[in-house]
């Protein structure tokens, strides 16, 4: 039997909810890379809608989910909640995706002769 | 009453290519994910299996801190090329696709149709090219931990680019409001600024694992001396 680093894992989940929950607070709201280019010709409102010109975001439709309580980082829209939506999205995400490869895993005991024959 | 829709947004929206491209990167996508998940298995344990859990959550996380490269103008992390260094291609592009899945569906980002080019420019693209440049490169990564921070860097580089141009790609096929240069040019322009932050992430966090627990860096694992002994015969 191998010792899990228990340790380790907890101080990479631990890192990640500081990120998500306090960092996240500093990120710029700047468009990204991908949405500058998709919103170059078009002028903006204030909610960064397109309203003139032409640009590849006028294309876009509604999303599907935006009526979802953690729509757009929030939680409930309500502002200055990114934090607590950034932490419940690490968990989300810790749990979906750890519980898949949980299940996908080698099973040590298929792979091991058995040890306990005397 | 719209909520500001746009400025937490990150990945494409649905209609930002027409639906016969959707669908094509969507068949896309399922192929490449199912390839994956067939191939994971093998790299998964009772160790790795936690450490890929936490790796998604840790790019769920990265991705949330939007860096500024120039004024009006912001990146943040893909994750390709951290997840390969860190878990494995296979195991890395499910990462990052159930990363891209639940912020589609939970909070509102990256269209539900336009999850097929999103998972195949950033889950598949960035992943297995970020994992062939890491590679490529795995005898300066395996000399010591400076080398591999710099793999991890260049790496991380070249996933950015290279995912942006799947977007240039999809663009060219089903897209339309814009020159088709000028979506190029301002795509990898962006993208290879973007791609020094996703390097500097990439390196500082493949670094930090690689100084506590190097047995947890899939690039590097099995090339140092094997530590597990076998114990056969030693016993008389």
């Amino acid at each position: 039997m191998t010792k899990l680093p228990v340790a380790f894992y907890a101080g990479f989940l631990v890192v990640a909810l500081l990120l998500a929950g306090v960092v996240s607070y500093a990120a710029s709201s700047s468009p990204d890379g991908l949405d500058a280019v998709t919103q170059t010709g078009c002028q903006l409102d204030e909610a960064g809608e397109p309203v003139g010109g032409t640009c590849i975001a006028q294309n876009a439709g509604e999303h599907a989910t935006a009526g979802s309580p953690l729509a757009d980082y929030t939680v409930g829209g309500s502002e200055g909640t990114t934090g607590i939506a950034g932490v419940i999205g690490v968990l989300v995400t810790l749990v979906a995706a750890g519980g898949l490869f949980w299940v996908l895993r080698r099973r040590s005991s298929e792979d091991e002769t058995p040890s306990r024959v005397e | 009453m719209e909520p500001h829709t746009d400025l937490v947004a990150m990945h494409m929206s649905d209609g930002i290519v027409n639906a016969p491209t959707s669908v094509i990167f969507g068949l896309v996508a399922v192929l490449g994910l199912a390839l994956c998940v067939a191939r994971a298995r093998g790299d998964l344990d009772d160790r790795t299996a936690p450490m890929a859990g936490l790796v998604a959550a840790f790019v769920f996380a990265v991705q949330m801190l939007n860096f500024p490269i120039l004024p009006g103008v912001s990146g943040h992390l893909l994750g390709g090329a951290l997840c390969a260094i860190l878990v494995g291609p296979y195991v890395g592009a499910i990462c990052v696709s159930i990363v891209l899945l639940l912020q589609a569906l939970l909070f509102a980002d990256g269209g539900l149709s336009a999850l097929g080019t999103n998972i195949t420019n950033m889950a598949l693209i960035g992943t297995f090219v970020g994992y062939g440049v890491a590679v490529a490169l795995r005898r300066v990564a395996t000399r010591s931990r400076g080398g591999l921070v710099v793999v991890a860097f260049v790496a991380a580089w070249v996933n950015t680019v290279v995912a942006s141009l799947g977007f240039v790609l999809e663009y060219a096929i089903g897209g339309e409001g814009l020159a088709l240069g000028t979506v190029f040019g301002l795509m990898t322009g962006f993208h290879a600024l973007i791609g020094i932050g996703e390097g500097i992430i990439t390196a500082l966090t493949v670094g930090a694992v690689a100084a506590v627990r190097p047995d947890l860096v899939y690039l590097t694992r099995g090339a140092a001396p094997s530590l597990t002994i076998k114990d056969q015969g030693v016993r008389s």
